[in-house]
């Protein structure tokens, strides 16, 4: 029986929502695995794009960094930072970003910068916004990735650092951002896609051996299952062992959370006994 | 012109106590060893600007070198948090830092507009996050023509810029290529700039994609052969994952930081002495 963790299914699961030819605008750790197994399984032609400059790159390993010098000798054009944001993520000419985030609220909005009490006297102060509030805002679409808990997925979110749909379907209309916001939520449970009428996140797709109730519990707020709610399709043996190779042989000191945080080690627990236990906030 | 002198030398003459200084390079060509001189000379209430502040600043911060951080992502890249800069904003340790944080968009139009001569940039960015409320820099602008509601950002204009190239030649003339990130606007937005690079050479050959900084832009040149270690120099070096891995563990005991503060930066003479410039 093939055996395979939470976050391998995550990942796997992130990998198959892009599509071959589609331009990936990739920011670091778990969003750069996924990007890059779908261009070494079923996407050879994606290109990917780090916020680093580099155009089409294509590493026969995940980087640790968004800068390693793999990404740019592999890379079809090698730009400036101010080239990569102006040029070519402003206009709208990528269809797709894909995210990490430390929480995200029901409206897929994300918080990269800091948790509680306040701004001035954070108990945990994360990296920032980085690239992600124009990703959030100019991609076609956006993907996010991340682990699913009580504390990442939360009924308010302490700081706003990249707008989703805001407080629903008018404010990207409203603010003047010009991609089409959050279409999919993956997370080590499952999916969620926002309602197209309230752009709620609402669970859309679940993992062979989690329960609904399972996801509900690990959810901040009240969560909405779809009525067309799926189970998605464990790893075939092609995409876990592409997806091994790719983590050079998975050393757990080479992987880091959605947003570009520490975890200590993965999960190496079979997915069908599997809780998560790693966070998606540094402590 | 630019002058070329030793490291020590370089940073004595550009950068000042209360100076706001720009060491860049994303990811690749991060000016460490730069970085270690000023935190050598102990210079004392800087303003700190760089977009991915990384190893450098934590060391940096958590030297007491900083008073304020101007910044859009704050982490070890890849590894996780940086622990000097998270001590020093949430316990501050060894002193307070002041911040103000963009997004990286908002932070390479703000070089960009200091680079132009400009006061402000304009792009499409931060509308709907927390971040206009809390920062400095960031405000509404009408395009005069469409009547589109953008976003401005303050120009940036740093009293020093620091970079790691690749190489210059005898006049000079810097060139770098690989990853180029914002040092060309950061340079060019600075009244004053320290470059160090991995070697002096007669001349600069020609080379595909490479950034030439010709030297009446430049202030000081050093040379500096392993200057961005642990970041990486394209052709020269690799980036050391592995010490980026170690810096989580050195970093996250102020004891453990201190010692090796002492051993490694402090009680160095440090590259770029007189014979290697």
């Amino acid at each position: 029986m093939l055996t395979y963790t939470a976050d391998e299914m995550m990942t796997v699961t992130a990998a198959r929502s892009l599509r071959n030819g589609m331009t990936c605008f990739v920011g670091i750790g778990l969003p750069s695995e996924a990007a890059n197994l779908a261009r070494t399984t079923h996407a050879p032609d994606l290109v990917l794009i780090y916020e680093s400059g580099t155009i089409g790159s294509k590493p026969g390993q995940v980087p640790l960094s968004i800068g390693d010098g793999i990404l740019a000798e592999t890379a079809d054009s090698v730009v400036s930072v101010p080239e990569i944001f102006n040029y070519w993520l402003q206009p709208g000419r990528i269809d797709i970003g894909f995210l990490g985030a430390a929480q995200v609220d029901r409206y897929g909005n994300i918080n990269t910068t800091v948790i509680g009490p306040s701004y001035d006297s954070p108990a945990v102060r994360l990296p920032g916004a980085g690239g992600a509030p124009e990703i959030a805002g100019a991609c076609k679409e956006v993907a996010v990735v991340l682990r699913q808990s009580r504390r990442t997925f939360a009924e308010r979110l302490d700081f706003v650092t990249s707008v989703g749909f805001g407080t629903g379907p008018k404010t990207r209309r409203e603010l003047g951002l010009t991609g089409g916001g959050p279409q999919l939520v993956i997370t080590d449970l499952g999916v969620l896609r926002p309602d197209p009428g309230t752009m709620e996140l609402v669970l859309a797709g679940i993992y062979p051996g989690v329960s609904v109730d399972r996801v509900r519990e690990s959810t901040g707020w009240d969560l909405i299952i779809s009525a067309d709610l799926s189970e998605i399709a464990p790893p075939s043996e092609a995409e876990l062992t592409a997806l091994r190779d790719l983590l050079g042989g998975g050393s757990p000191s080479r992987q880091a959370n959605a947003d570009g945080t520490a975890s200590a080690r993965r999960s190496a627990v079979p997915v069908s006994i599997a809780v998560p236990v790693t966070k998606g906030v540094p402590t | 012109m630019a002058q070329i002198v030793t490291l020590s030398e370089a940073i004595s003459a550009a950068v000042a106590d209360g100076d706001t200084v720009a060491m860049e390079g994303f990811t690749h060509l991060i000016p460490h060893a730069a970085g270690h001189e000023v935190i050598r000379q102990r210079k004392r209430n800087l303003t700190l600007i760089r977009m991915t502040p990384d190893i450098i600043y934590d060391q940096l911060i958590g030297a007491g070198c900083a008073h304020k951080l101007i910044f859009s992502w704050a982490g070890n890249p890849g590894v996780g948090s940086l622990h000097r800069f998270r001590d020093a904003v949430e316990h501050s340790w060894p002193q307070p830092l002041e911040l103000e944080e963009h997004s990286h968009a908002g932070m390479a139009n703000r070089f960009q507009a200091g680079a132009s001569g400009l006061p402000f940039a304009v792009l499409r960015g931060y509308r709907g996050t927390s971040l206009p409320a809390r920062t400095a820099g960031v405000a509404d602008i009408v395009c005069p023509f469409t009547g589109e509601m953008l976003t401005a950002v303050s120009a940036l204009r740093p009293d020093v810029a620091v970079i790691h190239a690749q190489r210059a030649d005898r006049k000079g003339n810097v060139q770098y290529w690989g990853i180029s990130g914002v040092q060309k606007e950061v340079v060019l937005a600075s009244a004053r700039s320290v470059v160090t690079v991995e070697e002096i050479v007669d001349s600069l050959d020609p080379r595909p994609g490479a950034v030439v900084l010709p030297s009446w832009a430049v202030s000081y040149v050093a040379a500096v052969p392993g200057g961005a270690h642990p970041s990486y120099a394209l052709g020269y070096s690799d980036r050391d994952n592995d010490f980026y891995l170690a810096w989580d563990e050195i970093s996250r005991d102020r004891e453990k930081f201190a010692a090796w503060l002492d051993d490694n930066v402090y009680d160095r003479s440090g590259p770029g002495t007189a014979d290697e410039a």
